[in-house]
């Protein structure tokens, strides 16, 4: 069978030994060969020594969910010989360290074993032991160039890009590079029976982090403040936040920043640092994840009641308590959209990828703006800290922003008075006013029992009618927000339903259950409150099922509780072992539960 | 209740200051604190050192948490914008707020319990952060709203209303604030005027965060015999370390004082915290002296008070991050998205 351009290869190393930038070195060097592909890290909570890996699929087709299966593992760390021989597919392939020995773990008799001594090699081709350890790791994608056929011209172009300025490196690298090569054509058939041969499917796209494509749409957004407590895995979207403003938001005239990103002593802090310079007008937001969200609950009942604008990213993580830090999840879809004590409901967007992350976290800050309220932009490690190859991020600089109501001092001046929660126009949402505006437009923020002119009360009529155009403003939100996005096709039979990052792998999914004669249709919802037609969609298929990375099917609760459709008539399929998910898990849940009601 | 409107009285021979205001334009809604509680003093105080200031009220905003102390931002200032936020996190809002507006000038009133206990992470992240604001610490050493606890600024032996001694030993803001590197600290007490309403003044003139530690009794549940935190035990332990006057930019100094070597310090905007006296030689310029004659007294069981340590020509906290002098909240989205030509480049790189 011809695997051209479809496959999957994954390195097993040791975290923290350099192997990070040769396996993007080789995802960037396919992607330039114009051939559609994936990399998925599946790292340890750990700086040095423990087991990780580096899934890179080949597919010409674009998929780009997790691969189904793996063709070639590349087992360098020795640690973990037993489980990597065993996620080879049969008749697949794997590449060892033969400085020593083959142990016996490595034995199995449906694959074919491809030792490489890169070890020795390196030793005896370099000479400092930091060459030596990080250099294996370049040998080792040298080795996969020949055996894949990578083409070489590009890894060369690449690695002169990235040391381009420093010769004594790049000579290194190319040596090193250069090692694997040789010994792989000289000792192997290359290449392989799966390999690469140039496309031309990716003009047009870019790979990219969500986290970066996240702090990227903070800077198109306008945001100025960002408050933040370091927390993996939602570090790096401040970081990118933080040198996007460096290129973008130093005033050229002074040299002094356009930005003031605040790192706090807390999550807490980071909350009230967020919600404070909303207040004050600016947009301003904070990324954390699981663990600082549940630390923020309290700010962000109180931006809700108050009717503050406030952007929170939530890069989510397996949780619960400290849970694995490095690994993904969707477990945060209650704390989120009923985030804080009392009758709270949020806006909530999924973006499914790093590009749907960049224009979902502008929309994230005009609805803020526009609703007065938290709006959380969950997104998950997967989509987080992954590149993946998405389109091209554009930008219509006819764009401008949504503040929302804000009366400035000349609209102040034509207004008989000024009350902060007036519902003028009937749509749950009052005009509000920043501070330093005028006396006219001074009010006071109080998280205690107000009324609709923003005194204190602790009248029950007063209370429950600020209560009731909250929700009615959430209901206006509703079809506001991002509406589903709708995949459908004649005939289906069965509706499937998913959320954020389990969008690549469901899409991927639909494909492989067509192959089986198993017709859906499917919906990927983008927002939390749900519009009418997600209710809609989930009457008009009996059989549904909902797929997401949680153990308690939160989304399907959600659905069941926001649209009134029972929730038993929705099947869940749920994974949440913290990696990312695959076509395959999907589709055999769905054949599975398919079959077992036909019986 | 706040809500209630104060009766319209007009006072037609009210004074004005050099905006044409008189007090009652720097006053806010009914207190509905207990009848002699310090706090109601210490916003007398406010009011009056905003007024003798000349700040426009609509350019200040008033940041506070939860508590007794909390609630008097209501009654004071009704033309600024208020923010009674969330207990002990009031620091974090007036950062993030001074972060977007700088040109506000920001009154933080908070309390112990609100400060020292729930609040000390915030306040103390605030000091270093060196957010510029004035920060009204209004300590009476006890949990009002939830009926005489022990708070963490009860003394070691003083005892609550229903006669239990306080065991745990107390922290002291000034000590724990000059220790984390405070620009401004001082204290004072509210039944004292005099002294509280000059350093308000100073503090709101302040290039940083100014601390302001007034101890302010609680009538219902902390001014009885065995309390530390009394009117008669503050009265009869007050130790005044330093005692001076606030001079704003356009008064000229008449009188250098000749008695001590260090007359005057120079503020940010050009105005003079002016000292009086001094206590023994005591150098409110000098940190480790400041904190080591503090900690004596609060041995001693004395109240050290006035401005205890100042330090102008520090860095705020935008400073710091060499923000912009605009407020970000003014710069225009045109300044702030970097627009499609930059992105389009910028996506070259991810390839």
């Amino acid at each position: 069978m011809s695997q051209i351009n479809d496959f999957a290869f994954k390195m097993g190393t040791v975290n923290g030994t350099g192997s990070a930038s040769a396996n993007s070195l080789l995802m960037q060097a396919i992607f330039r060969m114009g051939i559609p592909v994936t990399g998925k890290n599946i790292f340890p909570s750990n700086i040095q020594g423990l087991p990780t890996w580096y899934e890179i699929r080949v597919s010409k087709d674009g998929y780009t969910a997790r691969p189904p299966e793996i063709d070639l593992m590349v087992a360098i760390n020795p640690a973990t010989y037993k489980k990597d021989v065993a996620c080879v597919r049969a008749g697949g392939y794997l590449m060892y360290d033969s400085s020593w020995p083959m142990p016996e773990e490595l034995q199995r008799d449906d694959i074919t074993i491809l030792g490489v001594p890169f070890g020795t090699m390196c030793v005896e081709t370099f000479e400092r032991d930091r060459d030596r350890t990080l250099l294996r790791n370049i040998a080792y994608a040298g080795a996969l160039a020949a055996l894949l056929e990578i083409d070489m011209d590009v890894v060369h172009e690449m690695l002169n890009e990235k040391f381009g300025k420093k010769k004594a490196l790049l000579d290194l690298n190319f040596t090193a590079i250069r090692l694997g090569y040789d010994y792989a054509k000289a000792n192997f058939e290359c290449p392989l029976p799966f390999h690469l041969k140039r496309m031309d499917q990716t003009s047009g796209h870019i790979l990219m982090d969500g986290n970066t494509a996240c702090g990227l749409g903070a800077v198109f957004a306008g945001a100025t403040v960002g408050a933040w407590y370091p927390i993996t895995p939602s570090t790096s979207l401040m970081e990118a936040f933080k040198a996007f403003c460096e290129e973008y938001r130093v005033d050229k005239a002074t040299g002094l920043n356009n930005y003031c990103i605040i790192q706090a002593e807390d999550e807490l802090s980071a909350a009230g640092i967020a919600i404070g310079a909303n207040w004050a007008g600016a947009r301003a937001f904070t990324n954390t994840s699981g663990p600082g969200i549940s630390l923020m609950q309290e700010f962000i009942g109180l931006a809700y009641f108050t009717e503050i604008p406030c952007v929170i990213f939530d890069v989510q993580r397996v949780g619960p308590a400290t849970g694995m830090p490095t690994r993904t999840q969707q477990g945060d879809l209650f704390s989120l959209a009923y985030a804080s004590h009392g009758d709270t409901k949020h806006i909530v967007l999924f973006p499914a990828n790093p590009e749907d992350a960049f224009y979902l976290s502008i929309t994230a800050f005009d609805l803020a703006d526009r609703f007065q309220t938290p709006v959380f932009v969950a997104t998950d490690l997967d989509i987080g800290m992954n590149d993946w190859m998405v389109k091209r991020l554009q930008w219509d600089d006819t764009r401008a922003w949504d503040r929302g109501k804000v009366l400035n001092a000349e609209e102040l001046e034509k207004v008989k008075s000024f009350s902060r929660y007036l519902d003028v126009d009937g749509d749950g949402i009052a005009a509000r006013t920043l501070p330093g505006v005028g006396a006219k437009g001074a009010y006071f923020v109080r998280g205690s029992g107000h009324n609709k002119h923003g005194a204190y009360t602790e009248d029950s009529a007063e209370y429950q009618e600020v209560l009731d155009r909250l929700a009615l403003k959430f209901h206006t939100a509703a079809s506001v927000v991002p509406a589903p996005e709708f995949f459908v096709q004649p005939d289906a039979e069965i509706g499937i339903v998913s959320i954020g990052g389990c969008h690549a792998a469901v899409l991927e999914a639909v494909d492989r259950l067509k192959d089986q004669g198993i017709v859906a249709d499917y919906m990927r919802i983008k927002a939390f409150p749900f519009c009418d037609d997600v209710q809609e969609f989930l009457v008009k298929h009996p059989v549904t099922f909902v797929v997401e990375q949680n153990r308690d099917a939160q989304l399907r609760a959600m659905l069941a509780i926001e649209t009134g459709v029972a929730r038993d008539r929705m099947t869940a399929v749920l994974d949440y072992g913290g990696e990312p998910l695959t076509a395959r898990g999907v589709v055999s849940a769905v054949i599975t539960h398919l079959e077992g009601a036909t019986v | 209740m706040t809500s209630i409107a104060k009766p319209p009285v007009r006072h037609p021979g009210l004074t004005k200051n050099a905006l044409g205001l008189t007090k009652r334009d720097y006053e806010g809604a009914m207190s509905t604190l207990c009848a002699g509680c310090g706090h109601d003093s210490v916003t007398a105080a406010l009011v009056q050192a905003f007024w003798e200031s000349d700040c426009p009220p609509h350019r200040a905003a008033k940041m506070s948490g939860i508590g007794c102390s909390s609630k008097t931002t209501a009654y004071f200032m009704k033309h600024s914008h208020g923010f009674n936020s969330v207990h002990g996190r009031m620091p974090s809002v007036t950062s993030g707020a001074n972060a977007a507006n700088r040109d506000l000038m920001y009154i933080g009133i908070s309390g112990d319990g609100d400060s020292l206990s729930i609040g000390l992470g915030q306040m103390s992240h605030a000091i270093r952060r060196n957010v510029r604001m004035l920060y009204m610490l209004e300590n009476n050493g006890v949990y009002g709203l939830t009926k005489g606890q022990f708070s963490a600024a009860s003394d070691i032996g003083s005892t609550s209303k229903k006669g239990e001694a306080n065991v745990q030993p107390p922290i002291d803001p000034c000590l724990l604030a000059l220790t984390l590197g405070a620009t401004f600290v001082a204290r004072s007490f509210s039944g004292d005027k005099d002294q509280l309403v000059p350093i308000i003044k100073a503090g709101l003139a302040h290039n940083g965060f100014a601390l302001v530690d007034v101890i302010s009794p609680c009538v219902s549940f902390n001014d009885h015999e065995g309390s530390t935190k009394s009117y008669k035990y503050t009265r009869a332990h007050e130790v005044e370390l330093t005692s001076s006057d606030f001079v704003p930019l356009r008064r000229e100094i008449t009188t250098p004082n000749a008695d001590t070597e260090m007359t005057a310090v120079t503020m940010h905007d050009g105005s003079t915290v002016r000292f009086r006296k001094t206590h023994e030689g005591y150098d409110p310029t000098n940190r480790e002296q400041a904190w080591l004659h503090v900690r004596e007294c609060q041995k001693r069981g004395e109240v050290a008070t006035g401005i205890l340590y100042i330090e102008e020509g520090g860095k705020d906290m935008h400073a710091l991050a060499k923000t912009v002098e605009t407020p970000l909240v003014d710069l225009p989205y045109s300044v702030l998205c970097p627009g499609s030509k930059a992105l389009d480049a910028l996506m070259e790189e991810y390839r």
